[in-house]
């Protein structure tokens, strides 16, 4: 299923880059084909999303700079685990994305700043990555549908040392199927 | 680019049995005891057949425990036979001294060496013992070791740690490498060099094998690695995070942390990965455990009471007894060999130092005056404790000794190093 999820995808890539013939499999697919249902694996209907314009909850709004949907990082306070209320609205995007796109997973990964012991800044990441995963659930989407997993600071976005830098780096990111 | 994509799995990980590391890790005296017993160590006789490789290198192993100071001598071999002028060593201000000989023979095709030595009392004007160790040419070194800690355990009065191995972790760009060298920084050996970051190395009590945490599939898991093999196998890869291994003495269990069932709590997990059990539940974060050398306790980190502090449950499980009380943030708790000790990492006046809790009395004394203190880990006899700390924006590891005055610093060329794990004694 994922894979052929991921062949879907890959499809509509190389169909976005429009330099490269689209994959046999899908028949010529084309970028305006992106309905809900060209795109979706599942057949699990989705009552609200209307086929007549750009699918908002579709998959390629997830790179789209205009939707809301590509952006996938909160951030928090220092030792903070709390969903800040400036997140509410993105974090009920993507849980709205994940209703309507059953078959598509979600991998949270939270990051902490590099002060204090790695591990324990392991287990603040978790923490983080958990408290995201809860509001998505209580939003809807499936358990089996989010893993909430932590980097630590291991992977800090920016190398500074200072509390500007740091700030970035308290971070969970959302990533979908095909991109972990 | 989907191809590139696809193939980057296979590429990131490279595993070695036993690779030659290209950054050596080199040592830095920068404290040292403030009695230092004065030592002198001859020439041995014969040793210019392998260019005074025992003698360099028994000094240097002295010379930077920090206890010893080398005391001049005359410039001609003594050997372990010859007739020693004790008068004439007092005067130079010498307490002990070593005089050994070198000798080669060829036995299975191969030069093979035999070093004898003597350690003598200057004072009493006594031999207070002496070794034979029989080597090829690259196993010197080690021989050397081994003579440094027969004459620091006879003069000290505990085992000498010359011969234990550290593992630790270099970063440089993209890269990571988790090393085992000489507790002298030399012999660097790559164990495994990733493209994601490899954290929290600990050694298995035989030496045998390291537990570590690899996020090479994008999220942190834990491995044990079997050093004379290279072999490593997953021992817990549940839904979440999986991390913080601690080795149970007799070397079957790990402590690890997961969050499988959500939050970070400690579990127990055989060494290959089966028979999970929890050891302990709370609404907060769980993690750093550790066993108590005799087994009977493991010290963790914890937030159940708002801020990181650290507690201790009995081994089989039971209610957790909190250990600190001072300080907003102390973490990484990490028991002395004798137990009588616990190293850990206190934010004390916004910076993070090594501290040292006498758990019988619960007095407390900072060991380093450096701000970014992380990973301590206690040497085999609890006289060093090793950690990792910054200098000028690097990472380095430093070695200080649980009095606080010897001191060394440990630092790779042009990379990061961290996440230091002293090894056990040589069986």
């Amino acid at each position: 299923m994922r894979n052929l999820f991921l062949l879907v995808l890959t499809s509509l890539i190389i169909a976005a880059c429009g330099s490269q013939p689209p994959a046999p499999e899908q028949g010529g697919a084309k970028v305006e084909d992106r309905t809900p249902d060209a795109v979706k694996v599942d057949t699990q209907p989705v009552a609200t999303v209307s086929p007549s314009k750009t699918d908002e909850y579709g998959l390629a709004m997830l790179k789209d700079p205009k939707s809301i949907l590509s952006r996938r990082s909160v951030f928090f306070d220092y030792d903070q685990y709390v969903i800040k209320d400036e997140f509410k609205s993105l974090v009920e995007s993507h849980a709205r994305f994940l209703v309507a796109n059953a078959q598509i997973k979600m991998l949270i990964q939270g990051n902490a700043d590099e002060r204090g012991s790695r591990e324990y800044n392991l287990a603040l990441g978790q923490k983080r990555a958990e408290a995201l995963k809860k509001t998505l659930i209580l939003l809807g989407a499936r358990e089996a549908q989010v893993e909430a997993v932590s980097l630590g600071e291991e992977k800090p976005r920016c190398n500074e040392h200072g509390e500007a830098c740091w700030a970035e780096n308290r971070r969970d990111d959302m990533l979908y199927s095909g991109e972990f | 680019m989907i191809i590139s994509t696809m193939l980057r799995p296979l590429a990131t990980l490279l595993l070695f049995a036993s690779t030659a590391a290209h950054a050596q890790l080199s040592i830095e005296i920068t404290g040292a005891g403030a009695n230092r017993q004065p030592i002198a160590i001859a020439e041995f006789a014969g040793e210019h057949i392998v260019a005074k490789a025992l003698t360099s290198v028994l000094r240097a192993d002295l010379d930077r425990s920090g206890l010893f100071r080398l005391v001049e001598g005359a410039g001609e071999p003594l050997s372990d036979t010859s007739a020693i002028n004790y008068p004439d060593w007092k005067n130079r201000g010498a307490d002990a001294l070593v005089a050994g000989n070198v000798t080669s023979g060829v036995s299975n095709g191969g030069n093979r060496y035999e070093t004898r030595f003597r350690l003598h009392d200057v004072q009493k004007q006594v031999v207070l013992g002496g070794q034979t160790y029989t080597s090829n040419a690259s196993q010197l070194r080690a021989a050397a070791h081994r003579a440094a800690d027969f004459i620091y355990e006879k003069l000290i009065g505990e085992p000498g740690i010359f011969s234990t191995r550290i593992a630790y972790v270099v970063k440089s760009t993209g890269r990571y490498e988790l090393q085992i060298a000489d507790a002298d920084g030399m012999n660097a050996q790559t164990a495994l060099a990733s493209r994601e970051p490899i954290i929290s190395p600990t050694w298995s009590p035989d030496g045998t094998r390291l537990a570590y945490v690899s996020f090479e599939a994008k999220k942190p898991i834990v491995y044990v690695h079997s050093l004379a093999t290279g072999q490593r196998h997953v021992t817990a890869n549940f839904k979440g995070s999986n991390s913080a291994p601690a080795w149970s003495p007799d070397g079957k269990k790990l402590a690890v942390v997961l969050s499988k069932d959500g939050g970070s709590q400690l579990f127990l997990v055989n060494a290959d990965g089966s028979g999970v059990t929890r050891l302990a539940s709370s609404a907060g974060i769980d993690t750093e455990p550790q066993f108590s050398g005799d087994g009977q306790f493991i010290y963790f980190t914890s937030d159940r009471g708002g801020k990181p502090q650290i507690y201790r449950i009995p081994a089989e499980g039971g209610e957790a007894q909190r250990i600190t009380f001072e300080g907003s943030y102390n973490v990484t708790p990490r028991l002395s060999p004798n137990a009588k000790n616990m190293a850990y990492i206190t934010l004390n006046n916004g910076r993070y130092q090594l501290a040292l809790m006498d758990l019988a009395t619960r007095q407390t004394q900072i060991l380093t005056d450096s701000a970014k203190d992380e990973s301590p880990s206690f040497a085999p006899n609890g006289r060093m404790i090793i950690y990792a700390t910054e200098i000028g924006g690097r990472g380095v590891l430093a070695a200080v000794s649980s009095d606080g005055r010897v001191k060394q610093k440990l630092s790779v060329q042009a990379a990061d190093v961290r996440e230091p794990a002293w090894g056990p004694f040589l069986k």
